[in-house]
């Protein structure tokens, strides 16, 4: 199989404009798919690879709009199904660059086990969940990822049921690549967006998406340009874990527990945690991954970058092994293999 | 051949050697008396004498059920014969049995005065408890009166028979399965050598094993020489079928290879996503063996993925196809249907089980007809077809792909656990004879610039299909909803520069494709893919009818039991009856000539094994009074069961 990018020197210089369909986009005003879309319109033509080599596939909801407003191949399909069906599709294309667009309840609720065998099989696709912790398309309904205690239209007594965290859940599947951002943080978005499409094997990336209509400002502490700092943590591989304002606060482990720590009054850089995203053990994801508002701040970036092979690739190396070792299959003499007899 | 029946030990047989037309012969035992396998090897043996043949595996959804017990029991039949047969038999003239509770399920098919070859080492208390029998019925002078029965004490001899080799005497006692088969190769005077061949192979990493077998298997035959009790023994001589080069094939291989030889005539690759489920996991494990053939398996995380996955690979441009039975089709809907709005070409194949629900795994039924029909959501028929034997499932995976890609549509393909698990000989056919399917994908234009929109044309030959023609043409860029004269969409594939374009499963506009929801376009959208699905009917072979082209009574059947029907049809008509049997394959759209063909008769019957689905579409479709004859039973028609209903309707 080719190599997906081709010489950039080869290829036309394509721009974002490029990548914008003739489609009219009907995300509510001031939703923050508007911005991921953006982002990714920057982020693709940077990349080397021919426009029509791209695929964006996704499931059912309003991030699942998406691939109608990017003018590549898509795949708007159904409710909970797109790794399945960009399984599908990267199988038996691994020359193709695919992107899976999706929603909290698309990804978690009714796609829940989809998601999962597609992580742990890394096929080598893109896989962005918009997280904005509500049914938007269906009008207010509390998804998965609703915290304990939210209204909705569902739930008008407050939900019940525990949230499921995704970047734990992508971690459980033993992800090769776990990143989060925010849909308004643009050049932090756009860098993770460019992380996730150069990682070989199933890139999640988990953005907070913020739904003004049904669920607005649930990710205020985490946006809002005057709290943010102390609501999250930017994590860097090899640096230590600090934030805050003043960059006064850092995460220390104290044994297997973290704790918020003030920097000076005898607590150095040195003690404290030190991100490494490409640590062969999930461990240390998982636990960033559960630093949750308002007791921790909530990291951002990508948590784990591992390489491990990609079951795409695995299965045409088998093909092309049994080719090898076996020859070309020849029906005729297949079907003449065994106990055969000829009639006169 | 038959003089030098096994090799070495035996001596020629002097018994007088007495001349059959054919012969059914069941092995039954617990499931772990390897009674398949045993079954298997007199099928090869027969079919590669030339016989022809037809086998029914009767075995229970338990991989073991507790041994000894009546759910425990597992059966193979098989019919062999000098003339063409179509099915296994509806009588058996030789069963052997292996235990009591055997004995209890099956010795009500053996034919009065057949022969009964009985392992009387197992009718001890404790076999005879878990059988539920009070007394020993080998001592019931009614079992000796009826039948001809041959006590015989297969398990010891089998030890005594593999003495000196080391095995223990469980390993030993596992052998004896070849001491039946041995007795009954020597009753049918079949020769022994491919079934040696077979034991040295499979044995060669423990050759003891194979040696105990080989003697075990010698034992038997050695056995019925000599023993009184068997005064002669029978042979059935070859067939006369068409001239050609057979091998012996099951409803399951026909239809993978089937779908790799599509794939290959269509210059294409196959993918194949399933999850396990009986009775269609051999097709998936036949497929994963065949990677040499560039198929892609991929077993997904249950039905509904497996259908996903197809979607996409049809998206991504490669013959996409599924396989499940009845449970499994349930998940697939609502890929199916977006298959069916997407309009991609891929296959989907139902080897039908008895249901509802969980129902009878491994037992044969044809209930899922309506369920292929009318099982999505909104009006969103496909094209169905159903195979109506083992080896006619070779050349239907074919004609679904064929289907499938030449009208931009899925398209189920009805099999069923009688044909996926039952053999036949089957005429090997030459690659090179087979016509290539024709898939013409639209062409590109590089991007120029950075170029977008507006800049696309497709140049060359449209799409797939030979008769299409350059209408996708346009200044407005690509229209992947533009159809041909077939009401086919074109198939651009992901990879080609200029045909970016978004499908999905909303209402899309005509023509462009663009989302669009108004009432006038979706009404002609959904008249589009319904017209599209009946326009196959201009495609497909016109029905034939076997016997008088009008006259008193039509027997209308389908699928898998095409073989009964047919045979208790030429029995009815060699009685001089004036019955005629149309046996449909092509179930959706019905072959353009059907409704004709109803009316030539006073009256039609429609036997099916289901509670009448076929009949409920024949009668809302043409308006005929159609009567039928249904059984559900979870096993298939019995050829005397047929000629009685016949003489009734007649």
């Amino acid at each position: 199989m080719s190599s997906l990018a081709t010489p950039a020197a080869a290829l036309p210089v394509l721009q974002p404009k490029d990548f914008a369909s003739d489609q009219e986009i009907r995300w509510c005003p001031r939703c923050g798919d508007y911005s991921i879309l953006a982002q990714m319109k920057k982020v693709l033509p940077t990349l080397g690879i021919p426009k029509e080599k791209f695929v964006f596939v996704s499931g059912i909801g309003c991030s699942s709009r998406f691939p109608y407003y990017v003018d590549t191949y898509g795949f708007h399909s159904i409710h909970g199904r797109a790794p399945a069906i960009a399984s599908g599709v990267k199988i038996s294309r691994p020359d193709l660059q695919v992107w899976v667009i999706t929603g909290d309840g698309d990804a978690l609720s009714i796609g829940g086990n989809h998601l999962m065998h597609a992580i742990r099989r890394n096929l080598d696709f893109k896989i962005i969940l918009f997280n904005n912790q509500i049914y938007g398309l269906t009008k207010g309904q509390y998804s998965p990822t609703s915290p304990v205690g939210q209204k909705t239209k569902s739930t008008p007594y407050g939900s019940l049921a525990n949230p499921v965290s995704p970047m734990c859940f992508a971690l459980g599947a033993e992800a090769t690549f776990v990143a989060r951002s925010v849909d308004v943080d643009i050049k932090h978005l756009t860098g993770v967006l460019e992380r996730a499409a150069k990682h070989k094997g199933t890139a999640f990336v988990e953005v907070y998406q913020d739904c003004n209509v049904f669920n607005s400002n649930a990710f205020l502490y985490a946006s809002d340009k005057e709290v943010k700092a102390d609501n999250v943590v930017y994590v860097e591989h090899g640096k230590p874990l600090i934030f805050g304002k003043d960059k006064k606060k850092g995460i220390r482990l104290h044994g297997m527990t973290p704790e918020v720590v003030e920097l000076g009054k005898g607590i150095t850089e040195d003690d404290l945690l030190f991100h490494d995203e490409k640590a062969a053990d999930p461990s240390l994801a998982f636990l960033l991954a559960r630093f949750r508002h308002p007791e921790f701040p909530e990291p951002m970036g990508v948590l784990r970058d591992i390489d491990k092979p990609c079951y795409d690739q695995a299965v045409n190396a088998q093909i092309e092994a049994a080719i090898a070792k076996q020859g070309e299959g020849d029906l005729d003499k297949l079907f003449e293999s065994g106990d055969t007899w000829v009639v006169e | 051949m038959s003089s030098t029946a096994l090799s070495g030990h035996c001596p020629p047989p002097q018994k007088p050697l007495e001349e059959l037309d054919s012969a059914v012969i069941r092995f039954c035992g617990d499931s772990g008396d390897g009674m398949q396998l045993v079954g298997t090897q007199f099928t090869n043996v027969s079919a590669a004498f030339g016989n022809d043949v037809s086998t029914f595996p009767d075995f229970p959804a338990e991989i073991r059920a507790p041994a000894g017990t009546l759910p425990g029991v597992s059966g193979f039949q098989l019919h062999f014969s000098s003339r063409d047969i179509f099915t296994p038999g509806d009588q058996v003239d030789t069963l052997v049995v292996m235990n009591p509770a055997a004995l209890k399920t099956n010795v009500n098919d053996l034919k009065r005065g057949g022969i009964l070859i009985v392992n009387e080492d197992e009718f001890d208390n404790s076999g005879l408890d878990k059988a539920g029998y009070e007394s020993n019925p080998l001592h019931d002078e009614n079992l000796r009166t009826r039948y001809d029965l041959h006590k015989v004490p297969m398990t010891r001899l089998t030890r005594d028979a593999v003495a000196g080799l080391g095995l223990s005497t469980k390993e030993a006692g596992r052998c004896k399965n070849f001491f039946a088969l041995g007795v009954v190769y020597w009753l049918y005077d079949r020769d022994a050598k491919p079934t040696e061949s077979w034991i040295n192979d499979k044995f060669k990493k423990t050759p003891a094993i194979g040696e105990a077998n080989l003697r075990a298997l010698r034992g038997g035959y050695n056995y019925g020489y000599s023993v009184e009790s068997f005064p002669k023994h029978y042979q059935v001589p070859k067939a006369k079928l068409p001239r050609g080069t057979y091998r012996k094939i099951t409803g399951n291989e026909a239809t993978a290879w089937g779908l790799v030889a599509a794939a290959k005539r269509a210059g294409k690759k196959l993918f194949y996503a399933g999850y396990p489920i009986t009775p269609a996991s051999d097709i998936l494990h036949e497929l994963s063996m065949m990677k040499n053939y560039g198929v892609r398996t991929f077993q997904a995380e249950d039905e509904i993925a497996a259908m996903s996955a197809v979607c996409g690979a049809a998206f991504a441009g490669e013959i996409a196809v599924t396989a499940s039975s009845g449970p499994g089709i349930c998940l697939k809907g609502e890929a199916m249907g977006l298959g069916a709005m997407t309009e991609l070409p891929m296959v989907i194949v139902d080897v039908q089980r008895g249901g509802p629900s969980t129902g009878l795994p491994t037992k044969t039924e044809q209930s899922d007809l309506l369920l292929a029909m009318f099982g999505r959501n909104g009006d969103n028929p496909v094209p169905i077809i159903a195979a109506a034997t083992p080896g006619d499932c070779f050349a239907m995976a074919q004609e679904a792909v064929r289907i499938a890609v030449e009208f931009m549509t899925p398209v189920i393909l009805l099999t069923d656990g009688y044909l996926a698990n039952g053999a036949e000989p089957w005429l090997i056919p030459k690659m090179s004879d087979l016509p290539p399917i024709r898939i013409i994908h639209p062409e590109g234009k590089p991007h120029v610039n950075g170029s977008t929109n507006g800049s696309a044309t497709q140049a060359g030959p449209s799409h797939n299909g030979p008769a299409h023609h350059g209408h996708a043409e346009s200044v407005n860029g690509f229209k992947p909803y533009l159809r041909n004269e077939k009401g086919a969409r074109p198939w651009a594939i992901p990879g080609t520069p200029g045909l970016e374009h978004r499908i999905g499963g909303l209402e899309k506009a005509d023509v462009t494709g663009n989302i669009d929801y108004s009432p006038a376009n979706h009404h002609k959208m959904v008249m589009n893919r319904v017209g599209k699905v009946a326009g196959v009917a201009n495609h497909i072979p016109v029905q034939e009818v076997f016997g008088p082209l009008a006259g008193k009574l039509l027997v209308l059947s389908w699928g898998g039991t095409f073989g009964a029907v047919r045979t208790a049809v030429q029995m009815m008509q060699q009685r001089g009856q004036s019955v005629a049997h149309a046996h449909l394959r092509y179930m959706n759209p019905f072959p353009r000539n059907l409704g004709d063909i109803l009316k030539k008769y006073d009256r039609v019957l429609i036997p099916e094994l289901n509670t009448g689905q076929l009949r409920l579409l024949i009668r809302g479709i043409f308006l005929v009074d159609a009567v039928g004859f249904n059984k559900v039973q979870g096993k298939p028609f019995l050829v005397h069961e047929l000629t009685q209903k016949i003489e009734e309707a007649l």
